[in-house]
């Protein structure tokens, strides 16, 4: 690569910086989150092949067509997707360095989330009754270790955003704050595109 | 290299003396050898000299304190784009060469592939001996369907017919090996795998599992004979003699877990004992794999087992298949 | 033993757990006694020289990748020899059980042996020693103060080290799985292994896992975030770009191992149907799955060790590494591939003719990277002027080893030929060929290349080489048979023979484990010797080996907390020589004060926590369990309250360290 340089060293080289360079904390904790994200999802895509590999035995027991309910679930989407605009509020009113907004907005999005979640136990609980469980067969194993995990992943999401939005009361807007809500806000839209891909393949498909 | 060419030595002197792998006496396992001694004479090509060049580079430059820097040290030298270029020609060149074998041999001797006769020296219009095996907690249980007989960790086949061994497990993994046949194979509950071979010499081979099952896992051993068609004959018609029927109580009393079971004879007049196996059905109530509902149609919350209550009732009474054709590593039909 | 056919007894207090837990075995209780009592002596001599709070705030509690670099190592050697005692247990079997003889090992017993004796090497030997070489060099040769995220750092240590304990506490509490270090299922499900083997299997490896997992993050960050001014990637010592990949390997597999296991989990707690026999579950898809982790881990601990191996071979040859292009190439080649090829570790699973191929030529393609990879080293001695140092002994050693275990690699990714290997001793031979050629003995020569600069004296010589001989000789007697038996047609795993000429082999194999035995002694003694005789060893120099390439040698050893008073600025590859060719003093004077992050005990709680959680649900202790999880999360939260995480260091304090450097060094000469 550079031989020349090792037989002529005589430019004037200065080998360390004259000013040491403001430190700014947490440069890297978007890039670190983003990496996180990434590994949670090849969680996600375990799951999803179990899932493309098991769906279909359904060992006697019911199949999709029988057990899923698509209006529920349509609710159950729309709920996230709604969750995630108002999310994008709260970003927006981060910055205008409205912290009251940022506050309102993540309870509303609170709430749409909690309402996704009761959907979703409530149609494990019929599941389950219906005799439907995750014992059941292959399928439902699968089925509900993906949805499962994406509802635990919304759980999280829910004492995390409780959690910081007693942090925002606290010390508002603060720079570790922002940061924070950015990288909530990541988590949220990421669990978002989870479930489109849990909507179109587990439900879409299983319902074709 | 000294310890190299003491391993070499020592691996021809054992081919000529004991070793089941390097001086087998099945065509499948001759011809796997050959791949083996092929392919490490292939990489010795490139190994050989680099490890030569190994030891003479170390010594050429080796600098002792104290003294004067070796003849020819050149810090600057760092890159050559001749150098890189053989570097990276010379592997590959010597791998294109190893991957063109490895696909001939691997479609030549995919343990699914039925034997042609021209290949392995076996005569014309022979019928394929049908064997199949259930690995057992911890023992070999041989069905001859043919013939109508099962055997307990001793199998039989005559010389120079080729057999084809479709292999089960009653509930865990298992490998069905005998070195001196064939290479080794899987053997899964719920699925069959193929093994097919030959043996051209009579004698006696030893065979066992070669994946760990469990507490017994050691003593899952059995001899496998090879035989000409009038012992075999003979053979078949000993089982038969000294055979008791093996029902359906007496298979779930043998599948129980024991170590180094001593051979048993039995003769089998129920023929689906097998399918039943292999389907996981053999206890009364038990569907049966290949009769259970994939859900096609809409009636699939009829099985047995399942009652009015839910299906999860009891989940033991209904079992399902892995289906073969999800996974494409498990393409089981080789068709 | 509680394990077995039947209900396992559960109370609500303690769920599984109650005395018929504890292991009815003499050796185990041999070494439970021999464990308290070194435990005993360890804390007495802590407390009698008052060393707990040293303990707590200067090492569990800290931050600094250097400290956590170091106890990760030693974290490795600690669990190194609890599975080397498994492997000289197993030998020992092996050579006396023949001909009706059972040896001195029950089935129980062994088949627990070899499970823990892989899981153990793999997950907590080299893991941490990898680990650890990465958080110490990749900071310092980049020219950073520390991680990325040094909390999360200090968290992920002690992650592993939870899941370390989970494996020691198996020995004494219950048992350990009889599955093999892969558990498959079935015969890890809980109809073959209902009781709480295979759980403490799964509950150690999610702990540690989460450790590994974090652990990739940040130091992947960290690589490409925080490198000094002008270091490009094409300009990245080649071990931070070997750790570069190894950490994106990391975070690429090891959720996917954490999800298996979790899948295996619910198989085994909650009756679900993955990889059970019955209701569609399909043990096949765990084997895919585990082996797509499982493959690419082989990489996450052989490429750093190639990088070791790299800057060591530069440094005692006097000489810019041979192809550093090439080198990055084939160390990117190989990441890529690693993940194309996990199916050659079941070609005997009845895949068809074209998959098994197309799996055995993937494999092959890997040799031609790592092939050019021994050329370059090769190259690198090429016109040098190689000292012989022990890391350089390890080195050669290595290539000499390391090929031979890449030749019988080659021959097993053979479809045909696999068909007759898998499974055989010829397979323990190869794998231990390169783990042991190629990884441990690359453990050893960064031990010995970097220990002078962590504590600032050399390693003793004389137990050095004792030590590499041993090993070197111990590991190709050990090994020679296995690869002999295994073309014989001698299977693994196995803990009785019928055959009785096969025990002369074992027998050798066993001298060839003592021989490795009295290497790992020589090595403590080394380490002794080397703490004993460190005054007279002291280096002076920032770069004791002289011919340091890399930014590491640029600083002190002990490199000072902050590692670098001033940012280093980087113009070309190897910077540190590029430095000393420019004449290069550093200044003494004008220090700024310098942004550094606090320790903190939170790591070592949430872990403690996570690791009680672990062993609830291994005995199915429920309440505990749901309190832990709980406490755990709760302690999380709290510590994500403290916004105070960092402090100044002043300049004159930085000055002052600086200056007493200068002053020991001008002392001494």
């Amino acid at each position: 690569m550079s031989t020349e340089v090792l037989t002529a060293p005589t430019d004037e080289r200065v080998f360390h910086l004259e000013q040491e360079p403001e430190h700014p904390e947490g440069t890297s904790t978007a890039l670190g989150f983003w990496i996180y994200l990434m590994s949670d999802c090849l969680i996600f895509a375990t799951l999803f092949a179990t899932f493309a590999v098991l769906g279909g035995n359904y060992a006697g027991g019911p199949t999709p067509k029988e057990i899923f309910e698509l209006p529920l679930v349509a609710v159950n989407t729309a709920m996230l997707l709604l969750s995630s605009i108002t999310y994008g509020f709260a970003m927006l009113s981060m910055q205008d360095k409205d912290l009251s907004g940022v506050i309102r907005w993540l309870l509303i999005t609170a709430c749409f989330g909690a309402a996704f979640l009761c959907i979703e136990l409530y149609e494990f609980y019929h599941l389950i009754h219906e005799g439907a469980g995750p014992q059941r067969s292959a399928f439902l194993s699968s089925f509900f270790a993906l949805v499962g995990t994406h509802g635990l992943h919304v759980t999280f999401g829910l004492i995390w955003l409780f959690t910081l939005v007693v942090q925002l009361r606290k010390h508002g807007l603060s720079p570790a704050n922002e940061r924070r809500v950015e990288c909530l806000s990541m988590f949220w839209h990421f669990l978002d595109v989870i479930w489109i891909g849990v909507f179109t393949f587990v439900y879409l498909f299983g319902m074709i | 290299m000294t310890r190299r060419l003491l391993i070499l030595g020592l691996t021809l002197f054992l081919a000529g003396c004991q070793s089941d792998v390097l001086s087998p006496s099945g065509w499948v396992a001759e011809q796997l050898r050959d791949v083996l001694l092929i392919t490490t004479i292939l990489i010795l090509l490139i190994v050989a000299p680099v490890m030569v060049a190994i030891v003479v580079i170390a010594k050429k430059y080796h600098h002792r304190a104290g003294q004067d820097a070796p003849q020819g040290y050149d810090p600057a030298y760092a890159h050559s784009n001749k150098l890189e270029l053989l570097i990276w020609a010379a592997p590959l060149v010597i791998i294109m060469w190893l991957g063109a074998i490895t696909w001939v041999t691997t479609h030549k001797l995919d343990p699914y592939r039925a034997l042609d006769s021209a290949a392995t020296g076996v005569e014309d219009g022979e019928e394929e001996l049908v064997v199949k095996v259930v690995a057992l907690d911890w023992k070999w249980l041989f069905f001859y369907p043919e013939q109508g007989i099962a055997v307990v960790n001793e199998s039989a086949a005559p010389v120079d017919v080729p057999i084809e061994f479709g292999l089960t497990a009653s509930d865990v993994m298992n490998a069905f090996y005998i070195p001196a046949l064939a290479g080794m194979i899987y053997t899964m509950p719920g699925m069959e795998t193929e093994l097919n071979a030959v043996v051209n010499e009579p004698g006696a081979y030893k065979g066992r599992s070669s994946h760990y099952s469990g507490a017994g896992f050691s003593g899952m051993r059995f001899t496998f004979h090879g035989m000409s068609n009038e012992e075999f004959d003979a053979w078949v018609e000993k089982v038969r003699a000294e055979g008791t029927e093996l029902t359906r109580e007496a298979y779930l009393k043998l599948a129980e877990p024991t170590s180094r079971e001593k051979v048993r004879y039995y003769t089998v007049s129920d023929p689906d004992l097998y399918h039943d196996i292999l389907n996981r059905c053999v206890e009364e109530g038990q569907t049966c794999i290949d009769e259970m509902d994939h859900g096609t149609g809409g009636g699939s919350m009829t099985n047995e087992g399942h009652d009015g209550d839910g299906a999860h009732g009891d989940a033991s009474e209904s079992h399902s298949s892995v289906s073969h054709g999800t996974l494409d590593v498990a393409a089981n039909e080789q068709n | 033993m509680a394990a077995g056919s039947g209900e396992i007894e559960t109370t609500f207090l303690l769920g599984r757990l109650n005395w018929d837990a504890i292991p009815q075995e003499p050796i185990v209780w041999g070494t439970f006694v021999g464990v308290v009592i070194i435990g005993v002596c360890a804390m007495a001599a802590i407390t009698y020289f008052r060393l707990w709070g040293t303990l707590w705030h200067d090492w569990f509690t800290s931050v600094d990748h250097k400290k956590i670099g170091i106890m990760y190592m030693i974290l490795g050697l600690i669990m190194f020899l609890r599975g080397f005692a498994d492997a000289i247990m197993m030998r020992a079997q092996q050579a006396m059980a023949f001909d009706g003889n059972e040896g001195y090992l029950n089935a129980h017993h062994y088949d627990q042996i070899f499970t823990a004796h892989g899981t153990i090497m793999i997950f907590f030997a080299a893991m941490p020693f990898v680990t650890g070489f990465m958080n110490y060099v990749v900071p310092l040769q980049i020219g950073a103060r520390d991680v990325s995220f040094p909390f999360l750092n200090n968290f992920s240590f002690w992650m592993t080290v939870g899941g370390a304990v989970m494996m020691m506490v198996s020995l004494f509490i219950g048992e350990f799985g009889q599955t093999g270090w892969l558990a498959f299922p079935p015969l890890s499900g809980s109809e073959a292994q209902p009781y709480v083997g295979v759980d403490y299997w799964i509950w150690g490896l999610q702990v540690a896992g989460v450790g590994t997992t974090l652990s990739g993050i940040n130091l992947l960050v960290t690589i490409l975030k925080m490198r000094a001014p002008g270091m490009t990637l094409m300009r990245m010592p080649i071990f931070t770009w070997t750790a570069l990949c190894t950490n994106i390997l990391i975070v690429a597999t090891f959720p996917v191992l954490t999800a298996t296991i979790t899948l295996l989990a619910l198989d085994r707690y909650l009756g679900m149907n993955f990889f059970t026999n019955d209701l569609g579950g399909n043990p096949m898809l765990y084997v895919n799955l585990i082996w797509i982790w499982g493959h690419p881990e082989v990489y996450i601990l052989i490429l750093p060790i190639f990088g070791i191996f790299s800057e060591v071979a530069a440094t005692f040859s006097g000489k810019r590494l041979f192809g550093y292009n090439s080198m990055v190439y084939a160390t990117v080649c190989i990441t890529i591939l690693s993940y194309l090829v996990w199916l050659h570790h079941f070609f005997t699973m009845g895949s068809g003719a074209t998959v098994n191929s197309f799996f055995g030529i993937a494999t092959m393609i890997i040799s031609i990277p790592t092939g050019a990879k021994v050329f370059n080293w090769l190259f690198t001695m090429y016109k040098g002027r190689v000292r012989f140092e022990l890391p350089m002994m390890w080195t050669i050693a290595f290539l000499l080893t390391f090929t031979i275990g890449g030749m019988t690699g080659v021959m097993l990714a053979v479809p045909p030929a696999d068909f007759v290997l898998h499974n055989s001793l010829f397979l323990i031979a190869h794998f231990h060929n390169v783990i042991i050629g190629g990884v441990v003995f690359g453990v050893f020569a960064g031990i010995n290349y970097w220990w002078p600069k962590a504590f600032g004296y050399r390693m003793n010589q004389f137990w050095g080489h004792v030590s590499f001989w041993c090993w070197v000789g111990g590991f190709w007697v050990a090994f020679t048979p296995l690869y002999v038996m295994g073309l014989m047609g001698v299977t693994r795993r196995m803990r009785v023979f019928e055959d009785p000429t096969l025990q002369p082999f074992f027998i050798v194999a066993a001298i060839g484990a003592v021989l490795i035995l009295a290497g790992i002694g020589a090595l403590a003694l080394q380490v002794f010797f080397s703490i004993l005789q460190r005054k007279n060893n002291r280096v002076y120099s920032n770069d004791p080996w002289q011919d340091g390439r890399t930014l590491e040698w640029a600083t002190t050893c002990p490199p000072p907390h902050y590692n670098f008073a001033r940012t280093p600025v980087v113009y070309d590859l190897d910077a540190w020589h590029d430095m000393k060719e420019h004449g290069y003093v550093p200044p003494r004077e004008g220090f700024e004060p310098i942004h550094m992050p606090k320790n903190s005990g939170a790591g070592v709680i949430i872990a403690g926590i996570s690791t009680v959680l672990a062993f609830a649900l291994v005995w199915h202790i429920w309440w505990l369990a749901l309190v832990t999880f709980v406490g755990m999360i709760a302690a999380a939260i709290h510590h994500t309250f403290n916004y105070d995480r960092s402090y100044n260091i002043p300049a004159s304090e930085v000055r002052e360290t600086e200056h007493a450097v200068d002053h020991a060094t001008t002392e001494a000469v």
